[in-house]
C-alpha cells in the first residue's frame, strides 16, 4: 500500500466517524462542530486524489460558509434551549434518499463513467495543474452549465431574500 | 524521505517558534508605539524599557485560574479558542519568506490561506455562543457578520493579481513581480485589500465586535487564562498572515536590491505591522451600519469594476 | 497526492498538539477556586437578566445567506482568473456575462433593502 492510499483510508475513515458523530450528537452545536471536522476530512481525501482546488473550495464554502450559516440558524431558532429531542419520524424519507444515493454511486462505478472522462491526470499535467485544468474545462467545454449555475444562484438569492423579508415582517 | 522529513520538521519548528515570538513582541510594540503616539511611555517596568513585558504577560496568563462560566457549553468553550489558534498557525506553513524558505509550497497557496482563515471565523461564532452570556453572543455575531461581509470583496480584490500572475502559487505570484510590483498595476485592489484586511482582522477602525463601550470585550468576554491568550495569539498571527499576503500579492514578496530576500520580506512585513498600529492610534471607530454600507455598497462594486478593467487592459496590452 | 501536501499533516499535528497541550497544562497548573458569583455570566456586576441565548436580529442571518451565495460566485472566479491569459477575449466576454448576472443579484438585493442596516 502506498502512502497516498494509506492517507486516503485514514482520512476516509475519519470522515465517516465524524459524519456519524454529526448525526448522533444531542446538541445541534456539537453536530455543527463535527460537521466542520468532517468537511475538513473530506477535503483531505480530495487532496489525496489530486483535486486541490476542490479541496480548498470544500473548506472555503462548506466548512467556512455553510457551517457558519448552520450555526446562525441554530442561534436564530434557539434550538439549544432544551436539548434537541431526537425523532425517528423521518426514517422512511431518509432511507429512500439513501437508497437513491447508493443506486447513483453504483451506477457511476458499474457504468464506467469514471473511465469515460479519460486520462484526467494527463490532462491536468498538460494544463499546468488542477486549478488550470478546472479553468480549462469549466470556461470552454462546460461554459453553458457554468452560466446556468450563476442564474441558479440568482434564483437562490431571490428565494433567500423573500423568506427573510417574510420573517422580518412577521 | 527521512532527510526531507527532518528538513520539514526543522523549518516548521523555526517558523512556529519565530512566529509566536513575533506575536508576543507585536503586542509589546503595539503598546509601546501607541503609547508614544499618545505621549505616554507604554510598558516600562518589566526589564529595560519593558522589554520582558510580553513574557511576563504570557506567564501570567499561563498560571491564571481557568474560569468556565456555568452557563457555558464546556466542550465548545474549550474547542473554540483551539480551533481559532490552529486555523491561524497552520496558515504560516505556506508563506514563502524567501524563494527557498517556506515549510511547503502549495500550488493553491492563496486558496489554502483564504479557506482555512474562513474556518477561523466559525471559531469566533462558537466562542461567542458557547459562553452563554449576552455580550459574547452579540460580539461573536458581529464578528462573524463583519468577516463574512468583508471576505467577499477580499476575494474579489485579489482577483486582479491572480489574473496577472496566472497562478494560485504564492511563489509564482512573487516571481511574476520580478520587474514591476503588482501595486503599480493594481493600486485600487491594494487599497481595497488593506480595507478588507482591517475588517477581517477586527481591528480599528473596524473593531466593532470588541467595541469596549458597547460590548465589553466582544466574543471573548468570558474567557480567561490561556484560552483568552489563544484568541490574542490567533488575532496577531492573523495580522502576520494578512501582512505577509499583502507583501506577497502586491509588494513583490522577497524582491529587493542588495539585501537578501528574507530581510526584504521581513522589512516589508514590519512596515505593515507599523501601519496597522498607526491606523489604530489614528482613526475613530465606525458605526456598524456605516461599516456594512462601506463593505457592500462601495467596495464590492469597486472590486467588480477592477476585475473588468484589469481584464480589458490585459486584452489591449 | 502531490509531494507538497504531506507536510501539512505534520503542521496540523504540531498546531493541534501545541493548542491542546498548552491549554490542558494551564488548566491543571492554575488555581481552582470556583464560587457561584465568579462562574455566573458577566453582566457588569448585575445578576444576569433572562436567557443569554435569545433570538437575534434576523439581519445577521441575511448577511450569512448573502455571504454564502456571493462566496460561491467568488469561488467560480478563481479558476477563471488563473486561466484568464489563455482564455483571452472569449474569457473576458464570459466574465462580462457572469458579472452581469452577479450585478442583477446585487441590484435585486440592494433594491429589496437587504443591505440596509437599521
Amino acid at each position: 500500500m502506498s502512502w497516498s492510499q494509506l492517507f486516503f483510508y485514514v482520512f476516509a475513515v475519519l470522515a465517516v466517524i465524524m459524519s456519524l458523530m454529526v448525526v448522533t450528537r444531542r446538541k445541534a452545536i456539537h453536530s455543527a462542530i463535527f460537521l466542520i471536522l468532517a468537511f475538513i476530512c473530506f477535503a483531505a481525501t480530495y487532496i489525496v486524489m489530486n483535486a486541490e482546488l476542490l479541496a480548498a473550495i470544500q473548506v472555503l464554502v462548506y466548512a467556512g460558509g455553510v457551517v457558519g450559516l448552520i450555526i446562525f440558524v441554530i442561534m436564530l431558532v434557539k434550538a439549544e434551549e432544551d436539548e434537541v429531542r431526537q425523532t425517528h419520524g423521518q426514517w422512511i424519507i431518509a432511507a429512500f434518499i439513501a437508497l437513491i444515493l447508493v443506486v447513483e454511486v453504483a451506477f457511476v462505478f458499474l457504468g464506467n463513467l469514471v473511465q469515460r472522462t479519460g486520462n484526467l491526470a494527463g490532462k491536468m499535467a498538460q494544463a499546468g495543474g488542477n486549478t488550470e485544468a478546472v479553468g480549462l474545462v469549466l470556461y470552454t467545454k462546460y461554459l453553458f452549465p457554468f452560466e446556468v449555475a450563476s442564474v441558479l444562484l440568482l434564483a437562490a438569492m431571490i428565494g433567500a431574500i423573500v423568506l427573510a423579508k417574510y420573517k422580518l415582517e412577521r | 524521505m527521512t532527510q526531507e522529513l527532518v528538513l520539514v520538521v526543522i523549518k516548521m519548528i523555526v517558523v512556529f517558534a519565530v512566529a509566536l515570538l513575533v506575536v508576543a513582541y507585536l503586542t509589546y510594540f503595539e503598546r509601546k508605539i501607541i503609547g508614544h503616539m499618545q505621549l505616554r511611555l507604554g510598558p516600562m517596568r518589566v526589564g529595560p524599557h519593558g522589554l520582558l513585558q510580553p513574557i511576563a504577560d504570557g506567564l501570567k496568563l499561563f498560571v491564571k485560574e481557568d474560569i468556565v462560566p456555568h452557563d457555558s457549553d464546556r466542550w465548545t468553550f474549550y474547542f473554540a479558542p483551539i480551533l481559532n489558534l490552529v486555523c491561524a498557525l497552520v496558515l504560516l506553513a505556506v508563506i514563502p519568506f524567501s524563494y527557498n524558505f517556506m515549510v511547503t509550497r502549495l500550488n493553491i497557496g492563496v486558496l489554502y490561506i483564504l479557506s482555512l482563515a474562513s474556518v477561523g471565523t466559525i471559531a469566533l461564532l462558537l466562542a461567542g455562543w458557547s459562553s452563554g452570556s449576552k455580550y459574547p453572543i452579540l460580539g461573536g455575531l458581529r464578528s462573524a457578520a463583519q468577516i463574512f461581509s468583508y471576505e467577499i470583496f477580499l476575494g474579489f480584490s485579489i482577483m486582479g493579481v491572480l489574473m496577472i500572475s496566472g497562478s494560485l502559487d504564492l511563489v509564482k505570484i512573487v516571481e511574476a513581480q520580478s520587474k514591476v510590483w503588482n501595486i503599480v498595476y493594481q493600486p485600487v485592489a491594494f487599497v481595497v485589500y488593506i480595507i478588507a484586511a482591517l475588517g477581517e482582522l477586527n481591528r480599528t477602525p473596524f473593531d466593532l465586535p470588541e467595541a469596549e463601550t458597547e460590548l465589553v470585550a466582544g466574543f471573548h468576554t468570558e474567557y480567561s487564562g490561556f484560552k483568552f491568550a489563544y484568541f490574542f495569539l490567533a488575532e496577531y498571527a492573523n495580522m502576520i498572515i494578512v501582512s505577509c499576503m499583502a507583501v506577497i500579492l502586491f509588494l513583490g514578496g522577497w524582491k529587493g536590491p542588495v539585501l537578501p530576500g528574507i530581510v526584504w520580506f521581513l522589512i516589508k512585513m514590519c512596515a505593515f505591522f507599523y501601519f496597522f498600529i498607526w491606523v489604530r492610534a489614528t482613526f475613530p471607530r465606525y458605526r456598524y451600519d456605516q461599516f456594512m454600507r462601506i463593505g457592500w455598497k462601495i467596495m464590492l462594486p469597486v472590486t467588480l469594476a477592477n476585475i473588468l478593467v484589469t481584464g480589458i487592459v490585459m486584452m489591449l496590452v | 497526492m502531490k509531494d507538497a501536501y504531506w507536510p501539512l499533516i505534520l503542521v496540523l499535528l504540531l498546531a493541534v498538539g501545541f493548542g491542546v497541550v498548552a491549554v490542558l497544562m494551564s488548566t491543571l497548573l492554575g488555581p481552582k477556586k470556583p464560587d457561584p458569583i465568579k462562574l455566573s455570566p458577566y453582566e457588569c456586576g448585575v445578576d444576569p437578566v433572562g436567557d443569554a441565548r435569545m433570538p437575534f436580529f434576523v439581519h445577521y442571518y441575511v448577511v450569512a445567506l448573502l455571504f454564502l451565495i456571493f462566496d460561491i460566485e467568488v469561488v467560480f472566479t478563481y479558476p477563471w482568473a488563473v486561466y484568464f491569459k489563455k482564455l483571452g477575449l472569449f474569457g473576458l466576454l464570459e466574465m462580462v456575462v457572469f458579472i452581469a448576472v452577479f450585478l442583477a443579484i446585487f441590484i435585486y438585493v440592494w433594491g429589496r433593502g437587504a443591505l440596509e442596516w437599521e
